[in-house]
This record gives structure tokens, C-alpha cells and sequence, in this order.
């Protein structure tokens, strides 16, 4: 065994591509690459006898080559004295491991607030500059009764949703565009290249000067950050497009906006959706950046008021709810990709497994 | 001829983008917000003098390697223990949920209060800020090792650290570097907004003083600078990527190859 041994378990991205670590990313690339490498099995055939065996002990047979099929290894049980079940049994286990988990989740959390509570009660840390829990948790219960708090998040809100909508358009339309032809694609990407690494908060005293503390701050750096994301999925998505299929539809005499239609967007779908999934997240960011650095009305611009007034238990309480945003959003991106990719392979294998 | 071919592509686009612009701004009344290319070329040549960069930016710059070296580290040896033990996962995940979940930024105000200001409170926002990516893909990657080659190296007595340095790393390889990838731009991100909010010198302190002191076009020259350093990083670390993950890509080419 050495380092050079290939691993068929690491379902890296095939491009390095951001995954926000969700298991279904990882799950849609190892069926991506299940189908592609059964895919070559079946077209290369006897083909493979011509490479040397180095290779071929390289080439690994995928373990698990129907994804439908439950995981099992092929080392049963017995050496490893790793039981590898299947049917019923595993059921149970399964659902009894799942109500385990979720106990242990919340002790974590509970041991969270428990640390956060003692901290500043022992004195370890200066209650001053770290109010206990309780505090910080109280306050953003008051501020859930308070106006003032829900116009901070429906600004907050309107800036990312107007944001988001703005980039992922333009990125899907441009993506699409550019994707679709070879020209094109090698015309524009030392372009693409270059402005993507370009940190969108660079911009901001720009939005500064362009705008003040207007909404169109937030919206410039918002729109720059999530557009990358998104153009660069959809991009891939369609560089995806199987070419067995494409031709099928060519010679089937589909026109260019039905191969568009049954062919290029269904693969680029979930593409598309992971990067708006990660351009949801980065919008959020760089929304509540903007309203604490420059101004714009909204959370950030609250915490940054509690911050220079002093009053550090409303700002816990802000950062609090910040946090809780973004889980909510987080989760909210989730099951809208469930929802629209419930025909996908990679969503339905999960409730297989 | 394929050379040439190639080359037009690349430069074809930036050079049709510049002229562009020289166009839009050389010519009619002079335009405030915007400079010509040649004013902001010249500017640039006089402001990031020698004597700048040693002041405002190696340290930006040293405050950013210091971020990401932290982050990698911690990224990874807690990503390696959390993926491993199954029980720490599911006592973790939710906590680590919700802290992936705060925008960084906002903890700028909140480490300010519990640091101070200084270098360690700046590094210390870039770590919180870049550290989720690699660790939720380093569990990611550990999770998801080939069974097959896991029950091999037990069945073979490979445990303790050749397990970790011979099957989980390279296992994880790919997906930690695809973590790495978008914590340097968030990285680079909280470098500039840690300097805005709470310094007295550093890249994204600069930028903000021209843009107070109404100084366009070396305030372009900062925002044109800070791309440079994007692009720089993200070139610098496609090549490392490729030394490390020379067999992975190696191996896709094989299996694509058809």
C-alpha cells in the first residue's frame, strides 16, 4: 500500500468544486462516476485488456455498481468482525442510531450553552465583554416582540432575495449562453477566470461613493459574490451534457430549444442548484458585511450600532439571530432542492439507503 | 498556428475589454468615478511604492497566511477526529451547523470585545471564518472512504497512523482540497473587512482612506491590487492542487478515457 493507491470511496468533485460538505453533492458525484465508469466498462468491453496490468489493478471496479442497491461490502463480516447487515435488522438499527443522534446533537448544543453560561459566571472571561447565555438568549426572545428588530431582518432579507434573484438570472441566462458553444467558452474564460478570484468586498468603497448608504451597496457586492457561484456551476453543468444523448436527440430531429429543454437542463439542474444553494449563503454574508461596514439598514448595521453604543448583551442577541438566519436559510435552500430534484437519481437513492 | 490560435483566445476578450473602457472614459467630459486605463496604471506605479507595501501590505499579507495556515491545520486534524468517531459526528453536527451558519464578519465586532484589536483578533476572525469549509469537507471525505479498501487495511493490520497517512488522506484528498479552494477567498475576504472595521494600517485600511479622502483613482489602484492578489492565490494554489492530487487526476483521466 502505498499513497499512490487511487481510493474508489473518495467521490471528490471531478473539478474541484465547492461543496458545501453536503453528503448529497457527494452523492450526486459517485453516481456520477458510477454511471460514467460503468458506462466505460460496457463501451470499452475487451478494450481494456490492451492496458497493462498496473493499470488495471489501478482501475478500481466500483464496489457498489447499481446505486439502488444497499452498501454492502464486499469483506463480509467475519475478518473484520465489522457485521455488514442488510434487510430488516438494518432498519432497526438504522431508525434506533437516527433517534440517537439526535439526542446526542442537542447535548452538544446544551454542552455549548452550558460552557457559554459558566464562562462568564466563573469569571474565566470578563462577563463585561461576554455576557452569560441566558442574557444574550433572553434579549433576542425581547427583540422577537420588538418592530424595530423584524424591519432589521425584513431589510436584511430583501436585499438578499433581490440579490440572489438578480445574480443567479443573469448567471443561468450568461452560463447557458457561453456553455453551449466552444467559441465562446474558450473567448470568455481567461475573463472569468481572472474577475472570479477578485474579492467582492473590494467594491465596497466603491458602493460607498456610488451609492452611500443606500440599498444598491448591499445589492453591487451582493450581486458580484453570488453571480461567480452560480456562473461557474451552471457552466459546468452544461460542459456535463452526455454526448450519446445529445446526438440521440440531434438525430431525432429535436431543434435547438428542445434539446435546451429535454436535454442541456435537466443535466445542468443540479448544478444550478448547488450554486445557488452556495450563492445563498455567500449573499447572506456579504449582505450582513455591507450593513456593518457601510451602513445599509439592517442587522449588521444594528450589531455594529450595539457595538459602538456599548450595549453588549443586545449584540450577542443579534449575533444570535444572525446565526439562526442563516441556518433557517440554509435549510430553506435545502428542501427547495429536494423538492425540484425529487426526480433525480442522486435524491431518490437516499431514501433507498 | 495553434499557438497563436490559443493565445488570441486568451488575450482576445481582456484586450477587447480595455479598449472598451478607454473608449468610454478617454474621450467627452471628464468622468469622476471612473479613470482612463493609462491615469490608473500610472497611479498604480506611484502609490504601492516599496515603501507602502512594507507598511500596509506584507503585514495584510502575513496576517492572511497565518489565517489560512490555522484554518488548514485545524480544519483538518478535527475534520479527521469528528469523521472517524461516530458519536462525536452527531454530538458536534448541530453546534457546528449553527456556527457555519453566523456570517463571519459579524464575529469582527463580537472577537474585537473578547481579543482586542490587534494581529491575533484579525487572524483569529480569518481562522473562524475559513475553518468550516475544509472541516465539514474533511468529514465529508473521511466519511466517505471506500468500504472495500477500509476492511483491507484493517484485515492487513494497517492501523494507528499509516491508516491516517496511507487511506484517510489520500481518501479525503480531493474533497479537502475542494474545501481549501473556497476558504481562500474567504480568507482573503475577512482579511480586508477585519482591516476596515478596527486598524490603523493594512491593505483594506488604505482602501477605505482613499475612498474617504475622495482619492479615485488610487483608491482604483488599491481594488485593482487586491485582485491581483486573488488571482495570484488562486493560480498559486491550482498548482500545488495539481502536485498533490497529481495521482487523483491521473487516475479520472484513465476511467475517462474512453
Amino acid at each position: 500500500m502505498t499513497d499512490q493507491t487511487p481510493s474508489t470511496g473518495a467521490p471528490g468533485p471531478r473539478r474541484p468544486r465547492g461543496s458545501g460538505g453536503s453528503h448529497r453533492e457527494t452523492e450526486v458525484e459517485r453516481l456520477h462516476r458510477l454511471e460514467g465508469a460503468s458506462r466505460v466498462d460496457q463501451r470499452r468491453g475487451d478494450t481494456r485488456r490492451h492496458v497493462d496490468a498496473a493499470t488495471v489493478a489501478g482501475l478500481d471496479i466500483p464496489t457498489r455498481p447499481d446505486p439502488a442497491a444497499p452498501p454492502t461490502s464486499v469483506a463480509q463480516s467475519g475478518p473484520t468482525g465489522f457485521p455488514t447487515p442488510s434487510g430488516p435488522a438494518r432498519a432497526r438499527r438504522r431508525s434506533r442510531r437516527g433517534g440517537m443522534t439526535r439526542f446526542l446533537g442537542l447535548l452538544g448544543l446544551l454542552g455549548f450553552l452550558v460552557t457559554w453560561q459558566l464562562l462568564p459566571l466563573t469569571g474565566i472571561v470578563n462577563p463585561a465583554y461576554l455576557p452569560p447565555a441566558s442574557a444574550a438568549i433572553t434579549d433576542l426572545f425581547r427583540n422577537l416582540g420588538l418592530a424595530a428588530f423584524w424591519e432589521a431582518v425584513g431589510d436584511t432579507m430583501w436585499q438578499w432575495l433581490l440579490g440572489m434573484v438578480i445574480a443567479v438570472t443573469a448567471a443561468a441566462v450568461l452560463g447557458f449562453v457561453i456553455g453551449s458553444s466552444t467559441v465562446l467558452r474558450r473567448f470568455t474564460n481567461s475573463t472569468i477566470e481572472f474577475l472570479r478570484p477578485v474579492p467582492s468586498v473590494a467594491l465596497i468603497p466603491l458602493a460607498v461613493l456610488l451609492y452611500g448608504v443606500d440599498i444598491e451597496s448591499a445589492l453591487l457586492l451582493i450581486v458580484y459574490a453570488s453571480f461567480w457561484q452560480v456562473l461557474i456551476q451552471v457552466l459546468y453543468g452544461v460542459a456535463d451534457v452526455d454526448n450519446v444523448a445529445m446526438n440521440t436527440a440531434r438525430s431525432y430531429g429535436l431543434g435547438p430549444f428542445a434539446r435546451l429543454r429535454y436535454v442541456i437542463f435537466p443535466t445542468t439542474l443540479p448544478y444550478l442548484m448547488t450554486g445557488i444553494r452556495l450563492a445563498a449563503a455567500v449573499a447572506l454574508i456579504l449582505a450582513i458585511t455591507a450593513q456593518l461596514i457601510i451602513g445599509t439598514p439592517g442587522l449588521g448595521a444594528e450589531i455594529a450600532k450595539a457595538q459602538s453604543g456599548g450595549s453588549y448583551v443586545a449584540m450577542y442577541g443579534l449575533v444570535l439571530a444572525t446565526g439562526l438566519l442563516g441556518v433557517l436559510i440554509n435549510l430553506v435552500m435545502r428542501i427547495i432542492e429536494r423538492r425540484v430534484l425529487s426526480w433525480h437519481s442522486s435524491v431518490r437513492t437516499e431514501v433507498v439507503k | 498556428m495553434r499557438m497563436l490560435k490559443s493565445v488570441l483566445y486568451i488575450v482576445a476578450l481582456p484586450v477587447l475589454l480595455l479598449v472598451i473602457w478607454y473608449l468610454a472614459t478617454a474621450f467627452g467630459e471628464k468622468n469622476f468615478f471612473v479613470p482612463t486605463p493609462t491615469l490608473l496604471a500610472e497611479t498604480f506605479v506611484d502609490t504601492w511604492t516599496w515603501d507602502r507595501m512594507t507598511r500596509d501590505v506584507f503585514p495584510s499579507l502575513t496576517r492572511l497566511l497565518f489565517g489560512i495556515a490555522g484554518s488548514i491545520l485545524i480544519g483538518i486534524v478535527a475534520g479527521l477526529l469528528i469523521g472517524s468517531i461516530r458519536w462525536l459526528r452527531a454530538l458536534l453536527e448541530p453546534t457546528l451547523e449553527f456556527f457555519r451558519a453566523i456570517p463571519p464578519t459579524v464575529l469582527i465586532p463580537v472577537l474585537m470585545l473578547l481579543i482586542g484589536i490587534g494581529d491575533d483578533m484579525k487572524v483569529a476572525v480569518i481562522i473562524f471564518g475559513a475553518v468550516w469549509p475544509i472541516l465539514l469537507n474533511t468529514i465529508e471525505g473521511v466519511r466517505a472512504m471506500d468500504e472495500v479498501l477500509s476492511d483491507t487495511t484493517r484485515t492487513y493490520g494497517i492501523g494507528g497512523v499509516n491508516r491516517v497517512r496511507y487511506l484517510i488522506l489520500p481518501s479525503a484528498a480531493p474533497q479537502i482540497m475542494a474545501g481549501i479552494r473556497q476558504s481562500l477567498s474567504i480568507a482573503l475576504i475577512l482579511m480586508v473587512i477585519s482591516e476596515m472595521f478596527a486598524a490603523s494600517s493594512g491593505l483594506g485600511f488604505t482602501i477605505v482612506q482613499f475612498q474617504r479622502s475622495f482619492a479615485i483613482p488610487e483608491m482604483w489602484s488599491g481594488i485593482v491590487l487586491l485582485g491581483i492578489i486573488g488571482v495570484v492565490m488562486s493560480f498559486i494554489f491550482q498548482l500545488v492542487e495539481r502536485l498533490v492530487l497529481r495521482w487523483y487526476h491521473g487516475l479520472r483521466e484513465i476511467e475517462n478515457a474512453a
